[in-house]
């Protein structure tokens, strides 16, 4: 019995170490990933980031429009794919108990989740840049929205069938129509988590490269204009960390470490925010 | 409190029973869960402004039959009832009947709370927005009216703002009580509602159904049969989806006719 306990133990301190150890690995990375952003691109921060346009080889910029470009377009993107992600989720954790929509729609969008970004770019080029003949920010709106649709989806899914039958029968048992149950009482009760799950798509779509290269492409100037080519951070940080000039690649440092940041806060935002409280 | 099952309440004899009209007649109703064939043949009358427990062993179909008298079962693809339930001189089971409609007159209290995610106002104002307009005053009274109904009043009324999730088990599920009685409607469906509580909560909650009583039909669906032989009028002894016995509460408690409900009644069945 004693050699039994003994065995168990040194068991148990073993795989706590393995797993300690792997996760020591994947975290090292990470903090590698990071602390090399900070190194080569933090001396980048500066006002002039801020405020200037991006600039030609050579001569002082900064991002200006490519920040307002992401912002826009991810900010588009977003209002463009959320409602329907949501009333899709809806659709899928709610009416779908029965019929052969349901789950080839839920099939479609787990495909969709997974479609590697560039052929969506892809096929926004093919649809719309190619028909009107000019990349543009919507174009590049859209192909976020593309992006954005099966995550929200997902994530309303999800949420809403972690909601028990009990509290939509406590509803239904008043006589509450439907839609007003999921409306008043089931969304509502998984509104931290549907939150959650758009914010995570936002951070998605910021870094996303592949489909912007083919919709909106870049812009060296200021624009506003949707339907022109509108400067965003990924595509610069491609083009200019792929140039030979040093000013360029530290401008590449500079947004690259922008977007991870605002990732991050999007992800502490999401976490932190709209935590639900504890269970009592 | 009277612990005692045998104790026969003085003020309601088996005989004032007679008198009570039918409230919901139950006739040769079956029941299926896909194919399994969970009620067979029940036939029975809850009486109007009496108390109705159905006991038994699980599984044996109790909450069924209560799920079918507001036919929550209808949510679930694959469930079926057949038969009649009649209520209001129509049959609740064809299709066309207007299941809201039916359902804001037949309310239900479940085993675990189920407080909305809202304020306790709210959680009891939603009810009565679905189907009353009231003004803002009336609405008032009526959260009052039904806090009081039942015995949450004094204990919600200076947190009526707070969420109804923030109250204590026994709190929440006199919240849903109270919630279920805002909207008036004519029979109260109880679905073991006192199996997730403590003996104090357990105990207020049946007050309230005595005190209820008076104005409501009530069905209630217990495990607990010193708890049927408290607070019912009529109690209907159920066992594998059949209706043994159905009868005065006093007269099955203490002299049951059939002997597989002496057997269920004294504890000598498993």
């Amino acid at each position: 019995m004693r050699s039994n306990y003994s065995r168990r133990l040194f068991a148990n301190r073993f795989n706590l170490f393995m797993s300690l150890l792997t996760m020591a690995f994947g975290l090292a990375f990470l903090f590698w990933i990071l602390f090399t952003l900070f190194a080569a691109g933090f001396h980048a921060l500066s006002i002039d980031l801020f405020t200037q346009m991006t600039p030609p080889p050579g001569s002082k910029g900064g991002l200006l429009n490519a920040i307002i470009g992401s912002l826009l377009m991810a900010v588009m993107g977003t209002a463009l794919g959320t409602p329907i992600g949501i009333l899709a989720g809806i659709y899928l954790a709610e009416y779908g108990s029965r019929g052969w929509l349901a789950p080839s729609t839920r099939f479609i969008n787990d495909i969709l989740l997974s479609a590697p970004s560039i052929v969506i770019g892809l096929f926004i080029y093919e649809i719309y840049v190619f028909q009107v003949g000019h990349f543009s920010a919507w174009a590049g709106a859209f192909a976020l929205a593309l992006i954005v649709i099966p995550v929200v989806i997902r994530t309303t899914e999800n949420m809403l069938r972690l909601v028990p039958d009990s509290l939509r029968e406590a509803a239904v048992a008043l006589g509450t129509p439907q839609w007003k149950m999921i409306v008043m009482v089931t969304l509502r009760s998984v509104r931290a988590g549907v939150i959650t799950g758009v914010l995570l798509a936002v951070a998605r779509i910021s870094g996303e490269t592949a489909p912007l290269l083919f919709t909106s492409l870049n812009n060296q100037f200021w624009t506003t204009d949707l339907n022109a080519p509108m400067a965003n951070l990924p595509v610069v940080i491609f083009q200019f960390a792929m140039s030979p000039y040093n000013d360029w690649q530290e401008l590449a440092w500079a947004g690259a470490l922008l977007i991870t940041l605002a990732v991050l806060v999007l992800n502490i935002m999401a976490r932190v925010l709209f935590r639900q409280p504890a269970p009592k | 409190m009277n612990l005692d099952i045998f104790a026969i309440r003085p003020e309601v004899t088996p005989q004032a029973d007679v008198a009570a009209p039918t409230k919901l007649a139950v006739r040769h109703l079956d029941f299926y869960y896909g194919r399994f064939h969970a009620l067979k043949d029940n036939n029975l009358e809850i009486a109007e402004r009496r108390v109705t427990a159905f006991i038994g062993p699980s599984g044996c179909g109790k909450s069924t039959l209560l799920r079918t008298l507001n036919r929550m079962y209808s949510l679930y693809p694959g469930q079926r009832a057949v038969g009649e339930i009649v209520f209001n001189s129509r049959n609740i089971l064809e299709a066309g009947v207007d299941l809201n409609m039916l359902r804001a007159k037949i309310g239900m209290v479940f085993q675990k709370p189920t407080p909305f995610p809202m304020s306790i106002y709210d959680n009891i104002a939603f009810g009565v927005r679905l189907y009353e307009s009231l003004s803002p005053r009336e609405m008032d009274e009526r959260v009052e009216w039904a806090l009081t109904k039942a015995a949450m009043w004094d204990e919600a009324k200076n947190k009526l703002k707070q969420s109804g999730m923030a109250l204590s088990g026994g709190q929440q599920q006199r919240l849903c009580i109270a919630r279920a009685v805002a909207v008036k409607p004519e029979v109260l469906l109880l679905d073991e509602p006192t199996s997730a509580l403590d003996p104090i909560s357990t105990a207020k909650i049946e007050e309230l159904i005595s005190e209820l009583k008076s104005d409501y039909t009530i069905a209630i669906v217990t495990h607990n049969m010193q708890q049927a032989a408290r607070v019912s009028d009529y109690t209907a002894y159920m066992y594998l989806g059949e209706l043994i016995e159905f009868g005065a509460t006093d007269e099955l408690f203490l002299k049951p006719r059939r002997k597989e409900t002496e057997d269920y009644i004294t504890g000598r069945f498993g």
